[in-house]
């Protein structure tokens, strides 16, 4: 009896904590696959990729659609899923796209690897973010499958692996884009930096850009730290740069911390002129944000939506279309992936009946004499240790969207 | 001047970290139990208020109030399951439940609200209605004190003084005192333990909803993990103030906040959690027992 009255309680409360919810379901479902082709992966059990029953090559991607990461991951989904249904609307090559939740964290993202390769994965997007790609970059080496990272920046996720090639550009080169751009454009400037010190992304890039700032005669008056458990107070940091007379605040950090300053700095009536990195895009897709604290702030990406070219205002209005949203530089990156991988596979005269290792050598003598022209750059190209050779752009967010600076 | 701004700062921090500090010292005094989930009934009364002035239109101060409800029937609902059944289990087995339960509502709330974070509307709006910081300016502007960190330490001081008249006034509270000292020899006298240590929980609780508003204020972010750290470092405060002392734990959130941010703007940002800690250990090699541990003639 008393059992069954705890079960009962129980369930008014999970039902209870439902109810609260409302309409506010995680957006895990959007995701699926909605190929035409139905993904028959026939049961077999071994874990290299089996040849294809429907002439169709089986691109695996792997990002986070939920969690703190879940803005990065759903753009890149969601724009491959673009290039994705154009290819296959063209006929000639098909492809099956299959996007999995790694929650932007190393174990699930070897799991989503795992998975994907039961699946029957011939080539791979993703992992969309650093500590992910680094994580399942290793299990992909020794597999010897082909991965083309849209968004992870650090150098770590390429080194040593002949089969990782990122379509971003590295952590490093943000640091000296972001130097060179503030000397070149802002030099007189007074610089206080805040970044988080326990973070590979946020440091790589801090560091960088302080040296180069150095050597390029601007003048560093604060550097703040944070880490994972403080990032929720900013007052003291920003206390300190205010008092310092920093009018530029370069911030090497992801939006969701970003937000936190720029209302703290808002509430203390600080108003220097913000600077972010690719980490600051998605910060105006948040839920409840209020826009106009991100008025005026300026942002290094290599993709600006306003941009005036046929292939950007066709991307845009079909991902407006689609997902009611304007997209950002992530979904761009997802979009170039999808594109160079096809671009690849059919100069290399890849089909799919071959094996994901096969297709794994082929690809990785092909890219490095690709050169394409896309949404994130014209004229890209690859280097043998998986870099890819293209300039970061600066635009500034005016109105709630982004505008070239 | 930056020095008073820095001291304000961390006063309001550790408010925040004493209101949720108290609602630990509260369970600890009375049960003789570290609620490890606190922190996620923190959680749960900011995604509360978020939903009741997001979906339902509530003003600020309405769902802050049903966000205090809606946490003070979960935090009865928890002990009743969780704990209850376990009142002549060793402690460890009632540690490891509350571990158990800081979980499940992570989780759930993970399920029910998903993990992208919400940004959340603060108690009082950031600036006025013509763009001016909501604050309060002494000295000739030159030092601002924002009316959010007023609230805060208000209702800091509020709580404090309100739990210590409850519990050395009230009849609750003396059943309460009496419960800490002894529960069997409570319930000899007619006191019913388990009504007393539900009360405990369902005022811990709305505390906590307390907590989560105004913590939220403060870091508009809200996400699942919300609570976890704040709670962390709210229990290293009630331990540092001498766990299960009411006025322990109002000091050492405020001592807390304030080494916090002294470290952070004097010695180095980098440093200001090792310094934190560094202080911690160094009061309980002192003073095992906190800093007010010993003094308080009977713990609550």
């Amino acid at each position: 009896m008393k059992k069954a009255l705890s079960l009962m309680l129980a369930l008014v409360m999970v039902l209870a904590l439902a109810a609260c919810g409302g309409g506010t379901q995680p957006a895990t479902t959007t995701q699926q696959p909605d190929s035409g082709s139905a993904s028959t992966s026939t049961g077999s059990g071994t874990s290299t990729a089996s040849a294809s029953a429907s002439g169709a090559f089986k691109f695996g991607a792997s990002g986070p659609l939920t969690g703190d990461a879940a803005i990065y991951g759903k753009a890149v989904m969601n724009a491959a899923q673009i290039a994705v249904d154009e290819i296959n609307a063209k006929g000639g090559i098909q492809i099956e796209f299959n996007p999995q939740d790694d929650e932007a964290d190393g174990e699930k993202a070897v799991n989503a690897y795992n998975t994907l390769m039961d699946w029957g994965m011939q080539v791979m997007v993703g992992p969309v973010t650093t500590g992910s790609a680094i994580a399942a970059s290793a299990v992909a080496y020794n597999d010897r499958t082909f991965c083309l990272t849209p968004s992870a920046s650090s150098t770590d996720v390429t080194a040593n692996k002949d089969n990782m090639f990122q379509l971003c550009f590295t952590d490093p080169n943000q640091g000296t884009g972001s130097a060179d751009y503030i000397a070149a454009n802002m030099a007189g400037h007074k610089i206080a930096v805040i970044y988080r010190n326990d973070d590979a992304y946020s440091q790589g890039i801090r560091d960088t850009f302080v040296k180069e700032a150095a050597a390029k005669g601007l003048q560093v008056v604060y550097e703040g730290t944070f880490t994972k458990d403080t990032q929720t107070d900013f007052s003291v940091q920003l206390g300190k740069a205010q008092s310092e007379g920093a009018d530029l605040l370069y911030l090497p950090i992801y939006y969701q911390p970003a937000s936190v300053i720029l209302q703290q700095a808002k509430s203390m009536n600080y108003a220097p002129i913000f600077f972010g990195v690719d980490g600051m895009d998605g910060i105006l897709t948040m839920e409840g944000f209020d826009t106009s604290l991100a008025e005026g702030v300026m942002l290094l990406t290599p993709f600006a939506a306003d941009a005036d070219n046929d292939m950007t205002k066709a991307f845009v209005a079909e991902y407006q279309k689609r997902y009611g949203e304007t997209p950002n530089q992530f979904a761009a990156d997802g979009y170039d992936v999808v594109y160079v991988l096809y671009n690849a596979l059919t100069a290399s005269g890849c089909t799919p009946d071959m094996s994901s290792a096969e297709i794994c050598e082929k690809l990785i003598a092909e890219i490095q004499k690709t050169t394409y022209n896309g949404l994130t750059g014209e004229n890209m190209t690859w280097s043998a240790n998986g870099e890819v050779s293209k300039m970061p752009t600066a635009v500034v967010i005016k109105d709630g969207v982004y505008v070239s600076a | 001047m930056e020095f008073l701004s820095y001291l304000i700062s961390g006063i309001s921090l550790g408010s925040v970290y004493a209101i949720i500090a108290l609602g630990y010292t509260m369970v600890y005094g009375i049960a003789k139990m570290l609620n490890f989930a606190h922190g996620d009934v923190i959680m749960v009364g900011g995604y509360i208020s978020f939903c009741g002035m997001m979906y339902l239109g509530l003003n600020g101060w309405v769902a802050l109030l049903l966000a205090m409800a809606v946490c003070t029937v979960l935090g009865i609902i928890v002990e009743g399951l969780a704990y209850r059944p376990l009142r002549q289990a060793t402690s460890l087995a009632v540690l490891i439940t509350a571990i158990g339960v800081s979980y499940l509502l992570q989780n759930t709330a993970l399920l029910v609200w998903g993990a992208t974070p919400k940004v959340y509307q603060s108690l009082i709006p950031l600036t006025d209605a013509s763009g001016a910081p909501n604050a309060l300016r002494l000295m000739g502007g030159r030092l601002s004190i924002s009316y959010m960190s007023l609230l805060t330490m208000a209702a800091c001081i509020i709580i404090m003084v309100g739990l210590t008249l409850f519990t050395s006034r009230s009849k609750m509270g003396k059943a309460m005192r009496a419960c800490s000292e002894d529960k069997d020899a409570a319930r000899l006298m007619g006191i019913n333990v388990n009504t007393t240590i539900s009360v405990t929980f369902a005022i811990g609780s709305a505390l906590a909803a307390v907590a989560g508003v105004l913590l939220c204020s403060f870091n508009p972010t809200l996400m699942p993990t919300t609570g976890s750290m704040p709670g962390i470092r709210a229990f290293t405060a009630a331990v540092f103030g001498g766990i299960g002392s009411i006025p322990g734990a109002f000091l050492g959130g405020l001592l807390i906040g304030v080494i916090e941010a002294m470290a952070k703007a004097y010695i180095s940002t980098q440093l200001a959690n090792s310094v934190v800690f560094a202080v911690l250990i160094v009061v309980l090699l002192v003073r095992p027992a906190g800093l007010l541990g010993k003094y308080v003639p009977e713990k609550v």
